[in-house]
């Protein structure tokens, strides 16, 4: 057991070394770094939370979010034509920011951390008071007032980042709705595993593809409950942009109502808090225009296919023992729940 | 929760301290102190306990008690509905610590039993024994390179022993259960039948016993009951002592010669038939040098496979008490896929 | 028995995985040895799942044979097993102790292959 904790002891130990420095630049000699614990184990990003101390004696709560130290490309996505649709730390960063002075809820970003010999690329976040666990905003009684607001809040908070200026935007990945249906077909190809259910969605989907729509836009690339910040008044925070890519804009609302998000609430279609009717005047009044409820349906028709296709992802890097996992081995098995929603949702 | 459990604990062990030390004054004479008292074994159905009874002149006796758990829950098991089930379920510590002592009077090596603890309001029953050192652990005694002296002659000893204990007079025995070779296979049809699952091995192998029950014999005497590898006491020279005698019963004698010969107790040196240690022929000369007289291979092969369907049924009765849900237990339920060891090599033995 | 990948086979093998990478270094004395009790059951589960559909094809071939008679596997292991126990099987000891000692050496094969090797 010592052993298993000696190694994140050092890592903590540096990366304290490696803040205060930062920190140092920006607050000033003298800022201490204090209660750094790691929030997320993942593999592909690193997460802490700490309090920055100012000379003064000043609190800052803060949290980093930087690339893992012992590189592990996600290798899951290799091969495939159009790689992975995630954008590195200062393009999250730098989205978060662009979001924020368009007017949606997100954590204030002050600044970034360069990469050096000591240390990955990463950026700086205010740490707000909420909730992020989606089980917990749906259940749980001090929500139960931000609860009916928050299909509305979402949507109003996704036409205001959707109508950030292209020309704003740091370079990122795009695929028009085609494209990104190809992407996902091929993935899901070289498993070598047919699935009759999903292979019928595609076959929907391409049928139907002018209802994608036209736009173009940012797309939060996974925009559901789980990376929502809510507290007893409602929503205050966007979260987990690192998914994000330009692309149709309805994509992160079909994204918001597929079934896997509402966590048992099943007849509350938007992330199981709400319904799309509010997640559309919400859309309207941030300024995203009237939105046909069918461009929703096709959208989250392509978000459960989606989901099913990353279910497969994960469980087949655990098969091919790129990383063996028992989490991804179980989540391979929710493909089934997304093939049989999806089959659901189809008519 | 931790706290409670910790101060019950404690309890139990002044309250112990406290018998024993009464004990020990009665025994060894005014002045006589406890030391290093602590359990051994969590096993739900006996305590063991180690101690050392401190002499007024400063010379020490170490020595192991066994009793009764404090709250007696006499094993409810599924085997308890048939005729032949008491048997499994063991002697009393009285009788135990009355068969050592018997034992060692006939010249077995077993740890001395100097006294003994009756139930009263402070204690449950149990029996006070030498703490001897020794290995015990069978996968060790025949891999280490200590016992590498000692294995090669413990199929002789353990031959001998057996002929001693097996030579006791009955009517020196304190009352014991009893099942001849007839009734045992009786015994084990019935608690397959009531496991609902037909194993024609097993079915096989008890026709070809009862197809020859006259090479059992017909004596009747002690038999230790779990004589095996497992529960001899080894040290660098050899056999130390025959340990747990709580299945000891009335019955056939060649039981215990075929029972320490399965497979099972061989910890994977299957080429050594005695315990993973030694060679039958050792076994049987040691027999008869202890005067049990000869035995023909015959016969040693019959209660080998009779020892095979023992061992196949008791994995069968271990699996059903977690199947059943009387005892939830990984370690039950795993040991039912050993029936199928008992059953392989059952089918070897007979023809 | 419709199902995705991972198989039921790799599910067991990735728990199985779990135990013997994640917790059993982690743990000591009696969950230690349980950890190995556990990790060997899976093991058994896993060895069953790959050879346990042809080993029940090959039993029930041999008790249709043997019995001249038609039934499940348990419908036809009792009935074999009744018929040792009433002497019925006595005129037929070769085929039937073949039988039975094949069906052993399968169950063993699952549940313990170490068994049918000596130690080296």
């Amino acid at each position: 057991m010592e052993a298993l904790q000696d190694p994140d002891k050092t890592a903590s130990e540096q990366l304290a070394a490696v803040l205060r420095d930062r920190l140092a630049e920006e607050y000033g000699t003298g800022t201490e770094i204090v209660a750094l614990v790691r929030l997320s184990g993942g593999a592909s990003r690193e997460t802490w939370s700490f309090d920055a101390v100012m000379p003064d004696g000043t609190r800052r709560p803060l949290i980093l979010k930087r690339d893992p130290m012992d590189r592990q490309v996600d290798k899951q996505f290799e091969g495939v034509p159009g790689g992975r649709l995630a954008v590195d730390r200062w393009t999250e960063g730098r989205l978060l920011q662009l979001a924020g002075e368009a007017g949606a809820p997100v954590p204030t970003v002050p600044f970034f951390l360069a990469k050096d010999r000591r240390t990955t690329q990463g950026f700086f976040s205010h740490r707000m008071e909420g909730e992020a666990l989606g089980r917990r905003i749906l259940r749980e009684d001090a929500y139960a007032v931000a609860r009916p607001k928050l299909a509305f809040q979402v949507g109003h908070a996704a036409a205001r980042f959707h109508g950030i200026a292209r020309d704003l935007l740091p370079p990122m990945r795009g695929l028009p709705a085609a494209g990104e249906l190809q992407h996902y077909r091929t993935i899901m190809d070289s498993f070598h595993q047919p699935h009759a259910g999903f292979e019928y969605g595609f076959r929907w989907l391409q049928e139907r593809l002018e209802l994608a729509g036209e736009r173009y836009t940012l797309n939060h690339g996974d925009f559901r409950n789980g990376n929502i910040l809510v507290n007893g008044d409602g929503l205050c925070g966007v979260l987990d942009w690192e998914s994000a890519h330009l692309g149709n804009p309805n994509s992160d609302l079909g994204w918001m109502c597929v079934r896997s998000w509402r966590y048992g609430y099943h007849d509350k279609v938007v992330g199981g808090f709400g319904d799309v009717s509010e997640l559309l005047d919400g859309y309207e009044a941030g300024g995203g225009g009237r939105i046909d409820p069918a461009e929703i349906y096709f959208w989250q028709v392509f978000g459960t296919l989606r989901w099913g296709i990353l279910c497969m992802i994960l469980g087949f890097t655990h098969i091919d023992g790129e990383q063996r996992s028992i989490e991804y081995a179980a989540i391979g098995r929710r493909a089934a729940e997304t093939e049989y929603d999806l089959l659901q949702l189809l008519e | 929760m931790a706290d409670i459990t910790k101060n019950k604990a404690e309890t139990q062990v002044r309250n112990l301290a406290a018998v024993l030390r009464g004990r020990v004054t009665e025994v060894y004479g005014p002045g006589t102190e406890i030391d290093g008292l602590e359990r051994l074994s969590g096993g739900a159905s006996r305590e063991t306990w180690s101690f050392d009874a401190l002499m007024a002149d400063g010379s020490r006796k170490p020595l192991i008690l066994k009793r009764d758990p404090l709250n007696e829950q006499r094993e409810d098991n599924a085997d308890s509905q048939f005729s032949g089930a008491n048997v499994l379920l063991g002697v009393d510590r009285w009788t135990e610590g009355r068969l050592m002592q018997l034992a060692g009077e006939v010249g077995v090596p077993v740890p001395e039993v100097p006294f003994f603890l009756d139930a009263n309001d402070d204690t449950s029953a149990g029996f006070v024994m030498q703490r001897l050192d020794g290995e015990a652990l069978g996968r060790r005694i025949v891999r280490e390179d200590i016992y590498a002296r000692a294995r090669p002659k413990l199929a002789f000893q353990c031959g001998a022993a057996a002929a001693r204990f097996h030579n006791i007079a009955i009517e020196h025995l304190p009352s014991l259960p009893s099942l001849t070779a007839a009734e045992a296979l009786d015994y084990h049809l019935d608690v397959i039948d009531a496991l609902k699952q037909p194993h024609a091995g097993f079915e096989y192998g008890i026709h070809w016993l009862r197809e020859r029950l006259e090479l059992a014999g017909d004596r009747l005497t002690l038999v230790h009951g779990d004589f095996r590898n497992g529960n001899l006491l080894i040290d660098s020279e050899g056999l130390l002592g025959v340990l747990d005698w709580e299945l000891g019963q009335l019955g056939n004698p060649l039981t215990d010669l075929g029972w320490i010969c399965i497979r099972a107790w061989r910890y994977g040196y299957y080429d050594k038939p005695v315990g993973g240690f030694g060679e039958v022929a050792d076994l049987l000369d040691g027999y008869e040098a202890g005067g049990g007289g000869r035995v023909p291979l015959e016969t040693l092969r019959f209660w080998e496979a009779f020892g095979c369907v023992r061992w196949g049924v008791i994995c069968m009765i271990m699996a059903f008490t977690h199947i059943d849900g009387r005892e939830r237990s990984l370690e039950k339920v795993s040991i039912g896929r050993r029936a199928v060891e008992g059953e392989y090599d059952l089918l070897r033995l007979v023809d | 028995m419709p199902t995705d990948r991972p198989t039921a086979a790799e599910l067991v093998e990735a728990v199985r995985e779990f135990l013997a990478d994640d917790v059993a270094p982690n743990v000591e004395g009696q969950l230690a040895f349980h950890t190995r009790v556990a990790i060997n059951a899976l093991a058994i589960v896993e060895r069953t799942m790959a050879q346990g559909g042809a080993m029940d094809a090959a039993e029930l071939a041999r008790l249709r044979e043997l019995l001249g008679q038609d039934g499940d596997l348990a419908e036809l292991n009792g009935a074999l097993s009744r018929a040792i126990r009433a002497g019925e099987m006595d005129g037929k000891r070769g085929a039937l102790l073949e039988h039975l000692r094949q069906t052993a050496q399968d169950k063993i094969a699952l549940a313990n292959p170490r068994y049918l090797t000596p130690r080296g």
